[in-house]
């Protein structure tokens, strides 16, 4: 295999370099910034160009990255590595690694359906195709975000209706500006957590304008009661910050919302269900579409997934990851683990 | 359908009650008689039986879904509910039906059970094709035979009776009869009868103010006047309520506005026995031959629709009368206390004599104990009367008051009550002439081990632990007793001292020790301590204390078995 599984993540032998490595390496090829794709500590990161901002807020500016634009081809030691739209969040890429005719190809984490400002995913002919399965279950299948924006801004209205602000929880990397993307600005005013609003400004940067956003200092807030939006991570849920918003109706936006379950033990009000990754049909045709006869499962329900491929012939197998309780979100949220939402491994 | 699947959805959306009093509202106002009789009946907690087996409903949605039964059980897994997971797994929702809810129900809910499994399946199948995923679930909740909307009984009847425009005490009684979910008897229930406000009224409840505060400040009792001119009682540790005779009927209600007859039949046979248009206020206990039980026991017989003749010689209960507000139909409220308590006594006494003449003739002497003297009862083992007389309690000094107030505990009672002989039954909570002057409550010391959000405006909940062989074991939960800022240094020192997360559920590392104050306590087979206690609450923070000062599980165990060889 050009690709094995190793104790410090993914790893690609003749090329000499770690593919999201959890431990540090002295190359490391990164998918996405995600936290749990990106971890500190490795000598060199290589990502792709529309992600490398967003990387380097997320290792801090002492950390060495490198940028590669889609489609690029780069040699390193015979092997020639690859970035391609994910879909998943802006910049994110799946990785294609190809040495000897041998093409592999490691999804990192992605969603089929083109959110406007993450690129639209594309799928990449491979022999070997390790993907992720956060909800590879057929219980998870996804209605057009413009449906879910609509959702959104219906409950915002109905909450200035009632006098309270609304609150969206929503992972910060990702999902609160793909949130912020879809809202009726016009509607009133819209504040950002801390957390949310330094990736906003890395998306600004790179040249993704989001609509007009408010400081959030003491006075506008209370000015602003009972109409504004707030986008926060969950962790801010109950934090002192949020209880200046007065009177709240809370919200949660993520494919793990689907379920009632989920929504009901976070106490929310509302659960919209806006997810990054893909649903059971997106995985199955992305999938189909690479044309690969190895398909390795990583990330969430594994198991369902593998033995689905294998009911239908293919070489399919799981890949054991360090981040076994893994979620949509560990990731922008730092350590505060969104666990609670995550479902035991099957 | 729809309609009633949105109102699914909008009572499962929030949990502000002033909400789901509107939705239900809005639901009522708009919908069919029809419709509104059965959407009553599941509100009400009359499931209907499970229609299809567990087994056929999973081969047939595997077979719709086109997914093989081993996927759709990682599903099942991962929702953990059948209905929702096959909502969840079918396809192609049909959006054009507009198939109402009594159609629903009684066109093929109600025929499904009697079906071969053939035409079953195949009027199964139709079924989810005309419903969108909301009635799917709804629907698949109603087959599978545990459909419950999370909603209190109290708040139907709050919305009912915003829509009928009557009091919610008239609703109650309309609800509570005999109804089947038939239009025509919504619009029953909807219309009402004549003069019924008169008949199912509770008076409002007149409440004491709590004295020990003013006596822990030191306030000398004789600032309340002289001895005699109160009216000393016990105060019983159990429901207060007012039991009504009117119109022939025997309702009761609780303190919380709530009909409670149907959880205590002998009370509604005893009530035949009061002459009409009487109204007592007094509590009911859990009853142990001669004495008071623990509230435990009453706790079993609270909340249910039907008790069992097994459960009322297990549990069983005794209303202790302590005022009468109304006799032979007149509102006497305004008569001074003296002067109602000696119509009280006489109706008792002699509603019991009834019973006693018209059961066994084992008639005996008024029962008497030292301590608990004078308790009005049919003590015919065959078959006692559940009305009794609140006795008064015998002090004729403030020294002998606060003597009798010290013996309450071992004497399973609450405290004393204080009344003013010369007291009107007033409303509400008037300073001056009642007072309930409770014992002192048990104190522990246990660590914050546990925090649990509040969800909307509702406080934090916090457990405590006490020590067992070197571990924390959970014996309390508890939200209030502290400060406004001592509350948000609790929360605090949870956010930046939590080491795992289940759902609202933070552990806290062990640090802060907090006394706990409870009224009661009791054995418990359902808490992993063993022991249950009542009321508690955070009487104080003690910064004084670490974590291995705290008090252990022997202590609190050894307080319940005191507590219940005194019991």
């Amino acid at each position: 295999m050009l690709v094995t599984n190793t104790e410090r993540g993914l790893f690609c032998a003749p090329g000499n370099f770690h593919i999201d490595p959890w431990k540090p390496v002295d190359l490391a090829v990164i998918t996405h910034a995600h936290s749990d794709h990106a971890r500190r500590g490795s000598r060199q990161y290589v990502t792709a160009e529309p992600g490398g901002l967003a990387l380097q807020e997320r290792l801090g500016p002492t950390a060495r990255i490198e940028t590669l634009p889609f489609g690029e081809r780069s040699l390193r030691n015979g092997v020639a590595v690859s970035f391609h739209p994910a879909g998943h969040i802006l910049g994110s890429a799946q990785i294609r690694v190809e040495y000897r005719g041998e093409v592999c190809v490691i999804s990192g984490d992605y969603k089929t359906e083109f959110d406007g400002i993450s690129g639209r995913f594309e799928p990449v002919r491979c022999h070997t195709f390790i993907t992720e399965s956060t909800f590879a279950l057929p219980i998870y299948r996804w209605k057009p975000q413009a449906e879910i924006f609509l959702e959104i801004n219906d409950w915002w209205r109905e909450n200035q209706q009632k006098e309270r602000t609304s609150v969206l929880f929503a992972y910060s990397l990702g999902k609160a500006q793909r949130v912020l993307s879809g809202l009726d600005a016009s509607s009133g005013p819209i504040f950002l957590h801390e957390a949310v609003r330094k990736f906003v400004d890395v998306y600004a940067r790179a040249g993704v304008i989001l609509p007009g956003i408010e400081s959030a200092n003491a006075e506008k807030i209370k000015a602003t009661r009972g109409r504004a939006l707030v986008i926060a991570p969950a962790s801010a849920d109950n934090s002192p910050w949020l209880r200046k918003f007065g009177e709240v109706s809370t919200a949660f936006a993520s494919g793990w919302m689907q379920v009632r379950g989920p929504r009901r033990r976070r106490s929310l009000d509302r659960g919209f269900v806006l997810s990054d990754h893909a649903d059971w049909d997106g995985l199955l045709a992305s999938i189909e579409a690479t044309g690969a006869e190895c398909i390795r499962a990583t990330h969430g329900y594994t198991a369902p997934l593998v033995r689905w491929l294998r009911e239908r012939g293919k070489d399919a197998d799981a890949i054991k990851t360090h981040f076994e309780s893994k979620n949509e979100d560990v990731a922008g949220d730092g350590a505060t683990a969104e666990a609670e939402a995550e479902p035991k491994a099957p | 359908m729809k309609r009633f699947a949105a109102l699914y959805c909008e009572l499962d959306q929030t949990t502000r009650t002033g909400e789901k009093v509107a939705a239900l509202e809005a639901y009522f106002r708009d919908t069919s008689p029809f419709d509104a009789a059965w959407a009553l009946h599941f509100l009400s907690g009359r499931s209907l039986p499970r229609a299809v087996a567990t087994k056929n409903l999973w081969a047939w949605a595997a077979e719709e879904a086109a997914l093989p039964p081993w996927l759709i059980q990682e599903c099942h897994a991962a929702v953990g509910d059948t209905a929702e997971t096959i909502a969840l797994l079918l396809r192609n929702p049909g959006s054009h039906s507009s198939v109402s809810l009594a159609e629903v129900v009684e066109q093929r809910l109600l025929p499904l059970k009697t079906l071969p499994d053939g035409s079953r399946r195949e009027l199964l199948l139709r079924t989810w094709r005309d419903l969108d995923q909301n009635e799917r679930f709804v629907w698949n909740k109603m087959i599978t035979g545990n459909f419950r909307l999370g909603v209190a009984r109290t708040l139907v009847i709050r919305a009912l009776a915003h829509v009928a425009g009557v009091d919610p005490s008239v609703m109650a009684h309309r609800v509570m009869g005999a109804w089947k979910p038939r239009g025509e008897d919504y619009l029953r229930i909807m219309s009402g009868a004549a003069n019924e406000e008169e008949i199912t009224k509770p008076y409002p409840f007149f409440l004491a103010s709590p004295l020990e505060f003013k006596v822990a400040k030191g306030e000398s009792l004789e600032l309340l006047g002289q001895p005699d001119e109160w009216l000393i009682e016990w105060k019983w540790d159990g429901i207060r309520a007012q039991l009504i005779r009117r119109g022939g009927e025997t309702l009761v209600w609780s303190r919380g506005d709530e009909m409670v007859s149907d959880a205590f039949p002998e009370l509604i046979e005893a009530g035949h026995s009061l002459p009409e248009g009487t109204v007592l206020d007094g509590e009911i206990l859990s009853w142990e031959v001669e004495r008071p039980g623990p509230f435990a026991k009453l706790q079993r017989r609270l909340g249910r629709k039907k008790v069992t003749q097994r459960m009322r010689t297990d549990f069983p209960i005794a209303f202790v009368a302590y005022d009468l507000l109304e006799t032979g139909g007149a509102d006497i409220r305004s008569r001074p206390l003296d002067d109602r308590r000696c119509s009280l006594e006489a109706l008792i006494v002699g509603s019991n004599e009834r019973i006693r003449t018209s059961g066994t003739a084992n008639a005996s002497a008024l029962f008497e104990t030292p301590m608990f003297s004078g308790f009005e009862a049919n003590t015919s083992t065959e078959n006692p009367s559940p009305l009794r007389l609140s006795p008064i309690v015998p002090a004729t000094s403030w020294a002998e008051v606060t003597r009798f107030q010290a013996t309450a505990r071992s004497l399973g009672v609450e405290g004393l009550m204080l009344k003013l002989r010369s007291s009107p039954y007033a409303v509400g909570r008037q300073r001056g002439d009642w007072w309930k002057w409770k014992i002192d409550p048990y104190v522990i010391d246990a660590v914050l081990i546990l925090a649990q959000r509040g969800s909307g405006r509702r406080a934090n909940l916090y457990t405590f632990g006490l020590w067992d062989n070197g571990k924390l074991v959970p014996v309390a939960k508890a939200y209030s007793g502290l400060t406004d800022a001592e509350i948000l240094d609790v929360d605090a020192f949870v956010r930046r001292h939590s080491t795992e997360k289940f759902g609202p559920v933070r552990i806290v590392k062990p640090e802060l020790v907090f006394e706990l104050a409870f009224e009661g306590i009791h054995k418990s087979t359902r808490h992993k301590a063993g022991v249950a206690v009542r009321f508690p609450r955070m009487s104080r923070w003690r910064h004084d204390k670490k974590p291995e000062d705290a008090d252990t599980l022997e202590n609190l165990r050894a307080m319940a078995n005191h507590e219940n060889a005194s019991a």
